[in-house]
């Protein structure tokens, strides 16, 4: 493996980890998505979204990052995709405006549209931005419907590289059921995991147990979903590529052989899937800390799926217009210099963790009451 | 192929620029009131006096209001990078992504982390940790304004990169020279520090609305002491950095000063334009028997000493950048825009030549010619030099706009510190500092209007049009999106408004007795 192949395959990881940390830190989603189904009281429902409301701006950010981080590191996917699938970031991206204000300005005076308003603005984002975000990785492995052609640039009239050959624009996504599986089970998990986040971040009583109840029947229509899922990536055909000529041809149970060719990788799948059911079980049985193992199992699974969608010459952006189009990590990358740079500057990453690990243990450290739901800020 | 519709490139343009113009009413109160909110929570730390946490915490509260929008604008516009400009993201998106990752990485968590301990960490965390909270989100927010800058100084002025015409993209070289770059610099200290006098103009602002009320008196006169002695430092550097910034551009956005001072006709000696109205639907682009201008009253010398920092040196006017002939500071002689366009388009046609060589010698040969040429390959994709003129009246009165409302600020905080606790009887003055809050909002966007719209046609200054930069989508799509945006903030700022009204009204906790 050469200096920039390397470094291709550390940016895919660190994309990937990312995309993972995002899915875990989506429990804001599936915990906004729950307010009216777990907060019975306006007591209750506000104590849910103090909790959110603590941890919303780092899933926003950590959103933010992806999407800046894929631009910097595999700048081709970021032009080919949001100009591309236009409607479907767009959908996202509004879902996510939606967000950032309701949480500051659903309980203040004067705001306009009233508390509920608000409320239902934070649902949409709790029930669409997980599904949308889940759709859209999708097409990771089953792929869009693209045209890359980098020698347009030398066509005065008409010099954008790539463009979309469906008219949706991306919304064309959510009609493959394989898309709508995989968006389905990641809003899924987001509930399961919201459901665990309350159970340890909240002390009044009442509350954990509509949380308990709510998880089994999360857990149950999860597992469903995501293991059907789950089955069909693993039976279905890859989009893989020559590395001598960058060749991208169609390769039977290609996540399969991904799996195989890096038992690493399947450890980190297998691992994580423990660990996620392993949280579940303690969830149900009461066990206030059931967040922790799965929330770090769904980290594991969703690096392990998106390493397998990258790593081992597979395009991880297959294009069903022109097979030749899709995008692989050495096709699509940085140059090896901003690579590089921008591998001195992924160094401070662990520090960034360390202060975000002592504001969550800070402002966690004991559980959310009534009364707190009444001091503001 | 069909050709790019024009009204697409237009239609982006709008979007971005609705995007932008409402993401930066919320940033430099966000940059500024941040600051000032800081230093109050540093009295109360170093103190002990309840009254400073109380005022700490009411602007906090203010603070939050409206940095909740600024993250929801700020979203949708590093997003449209991508949705509206997918060309310009692959062609330069080795060079531009790395400020947008790492603004990510080193500020956006630093602030969505400390934001939450300012706001949830009172009884949570000890004082000093929660003093160290609060100037982190502020430090966060403003390392974020350093690599977005960075983004947009790399944009007016290219540097640190090479033209790769295998991925056919340009391709950083020198981080150093794109991190660091002077333009940078100057465009940072001077967007951070308007932003300061923003924050520092709306926090004496309110304050004189409570002194009218006759309401918190205690409070209204503390917050205007911080804040003028805040907002007049900022003022100064303000203007310091806007004089560099003005030099900046007189060396790499000719055109754009040209148009900031309707400037037709350059040469030796030229004086600024104090004020003066332009004719209307005066024909920029070409030469007329009529004056340029209605009227206008100019400081002599002025804008050749701020170009060149000699009083008898020689600034191209529009005219001369059009038509070529005048001589540059390096000694040699600038060309035509025709000329500048042939060798753009030569440029593009050795890429293709490159691109379908068979041999070695012929990819050679098209390489040597677009190296020849590459400094004006953006000026290929043009179809006319009048292209090259920006929209003028725009440009000339932001930029009155932006200095005479910055003179202004500087004024009124020196005389607010002069004033004193006297304030208190000078009603006249208190109303006058009240209705002054709106026009810090109207410089910092004429700012942004002379920089932004004073750069057009270019996407990156000499080598990438905004036509050849865009997303191929239908226009349909992108008015869809446009009005959508348009109804959404619209709303927003509303409810946002209403909410700080509401907040003002209340007024903080100062005056109740507290432990």
């Amino acid at each position: 493996m050469n200096d920039i192949s390397l470094l291709q395959h550390y940016w895919w990881f660190l994309v990937s980890l990312l995309g993972a940390l995002l899915v875990f830190l989506m429990f804001v989603q599936g915990g906004q998505s729950l307010i009216w189904t777990l907060g019975r009281t306006e007591e209750q429902r506000r104590m849910l979204l103090l909790a959110t409301g603590r941890k919303w701006e780092l899933t926003f950010t950590t959103l933010v990052t992806f999407g800046g981080a894929f631009f910097a590191s595999f700048p081709l996917f970021y032009s080919t995709s949001f100009g591309g699938a236009y409607w479907v970031w767009v959908l996202i991206l509004l879902c996510f405006v939606l967000q950032a204000v309701s949480y500051e300005f659903q309980l203040r005076n004067g705001n306009v549209l009233g508390t509920t308003t608000y409320r239902m603005f934070l649902m949409l984002n709790g029930i669409l931005g997980p599904l949308l975000i889940g759709t859209a990785v999708g097409t990771f492995f089953t792929g869009a419907e693209f045209v890359v052609d980098k020698a347009a640039v030398a066509s005065p009239s008409m010099p954008v590289i790539s463009h979309w050959v469906n008219p949706l624009h991306g919304l064309e996504a959510a009609f493959v059921p394989q898309n709508l599986l995989l968006g389905i089970s990641v809003l899924l998990l987001t509930r399961v995991l919201a459901c665990l986040y309350f159970l340890n971040s909240i002390g009044d009583e009442p509350l954990r147990r509509n949380c308990r109840r709510r998880l089994g029947m999360e857990c149950g229509f999860f597992l469903l979903f995501f293991l059907t899922w789950l089955l069909r990536w693993l039976c279905s055909a890859g989009f893989a590529c020559e590395p001598e000529s960058g060749l991208i041809y169609l390769e039977t149970c290609k996540y399969l052989h991904n799996l195989q060719t890096m038992p690493a990788v399947m450890a980190l799948l297998v691992v994580g899937v423990l660990l996620v059911l392993g949280g579940m079980a303690g969830g149900l049985r009461g066990w206030r800390r059931g967040i922790w193992p799965a929330g770090a199992g769904s980290v594991l699974v969703v690096l392990a799926l998106l390493l397998c969608a990258g790593w081992n010459n597979t395009a991880y952006y297959p294009s069903l217009a022109s097979l030749q189009s899709s995008l692989t990590i050495a096709n699509s990358s940085s140059s090896l210099f901003t690579l590089r740079t921008m591998t001195y500057v992924s160094f401070i990453i662990p520090f960034v963790l360390a202060y975000i690990v002592w504001a969550w243990r800070a402002l966690d450290r004991t559980p959310i009451t009534p009364e707190e739901t009444n001091e503001g800020h | 192929m069909d050709p790019i519709d024009t009204s697409l490139v237009d239609w982006s343009r709008a979007q971005f620029a609705l995007t932008a113009m409402y993401h930066w009413l919320f940033v430099p109160l966000t940059l500024g009131l941040g600051v000032i909110m800081a230093i109050m929570e540093t009295l109360y730390v170093r103190t002990g006096r309840e009254f400073w946490k109380q005022t700490a915490r009411f602007w906090m509260k203010l603070f939050g209001i409206n940095f909740a929008m600024g993250v929801a604008t700020g979203i949708i516009l590093e997003f449209e990078f991508g949705t509206n400009w997918s060309n310009y993201s692959w062609f330069v998106g080795d060079i531009f992504g790395a400020p947008l990752a790492i603004e990510g990485i080193l500020a956006f968590f630093m602030e969505s982390t400390f934001i939450a301990v300012m706001y949830f960490g009172w009884n949570k965390v000890s004082k000093r940790a929660h003093l160290a909270s609060t100037w982190l989100t502020i430090i966060g927010a403003t390392i974020s304004a350093w690599w977005i800058l960075v983004a947009n100084a790399w944009m007016q002025h290219p540097v640190g990169m090479e033209f790769n015409p295998d991925t056919v993209r340009n391709e950083m070289v020198d981080f150093a020279a794109v991190a660091f770059s002077p333009v940078a610099v100057v465009k940072f200290c001077h967007t951070v520090a308007s932003s300061w006098v923003q924050g520092s103009v709306f926090v004496v602002g309110v304050s004189c609305w409570y002194l009218l009320r006759r309401q918190h008196r205690e409070f209204a006169h503390a917050s205007i002491k911080v804040a003028a002695w805040f907002g007049l430092v900022a003022a100064l550097i303000t203007a310091h950095t806007g004089h560099q910034s003005g030099r900046d551009i007189a060396l790499y956005q000719p055109m754009k000063l040209a148009a900031a001072e309707g400037l037709y006709e350059g040469g030796t000696s030229q004086g600024l334009v104090l004020g003066g109205l332009l004719r209307p639907g005066a024909d920029w682009a070409s030469p007329s028997e009529e004056s340029k201008f209605l009227f206008h009253v100019e400081c002599p010398y002025a804008l050749s000493l701020l170009a060149t920092h000699k009083p008898d040196g020689y600034v191209p006017g529009i005219r001369n950048l059009l038509e070529g002939g005048y001589p540059l500071p390096d000694g040699s002689t600038a060309l035509p825009a025709e000329e500048k366009m042939a060798r753009g388009r030569r440029a593009i046609a050795a890429l293709a030549e490159y691109r379908k060589a068979k041999d070695e010698a012929a990819k050679a040969a098209a390489l040597t010619t677009l190296r020849e040429n590459f400094d004006y390959f953006g000026y290929g994709y043009l179809n006319s030099p009048a292209e090259l003129v920006p929209n003028v009246p725009l440009t000339f009165y932001g930029f009155r706009i932006m200095v005479m409302l910055g003179g202004y600020f500087l004024l009124l905080f020196a005389g607010l510190l002069v004033l004193g606790q006297r304030i208190e009887k000078q009603k006249l003055i208190q109303w006058a500092v009240v209705l002054t809050i709106p026009l810090a909002w109207l410089a910092s966007q004429a700012g942004w209007v002379v920089a932004e719209v004073g750069r057009q046609p270019w996407a990156i200054q000499g080598l990438l049009p905004n036509v050849a930069a865009i997303s191929r989508l239908e226009v349909g799509s992108v008015q869809t999106t446009f009005f959508i945006f348009l109804v959404l903030f619209t709303l927003l700022l509303v409810a946002e408004l209403s909410i700080m009204g509401k907040a003002i009204a209340a007024g903080p906790e100062t005056d109740t007795p507290t432990a």
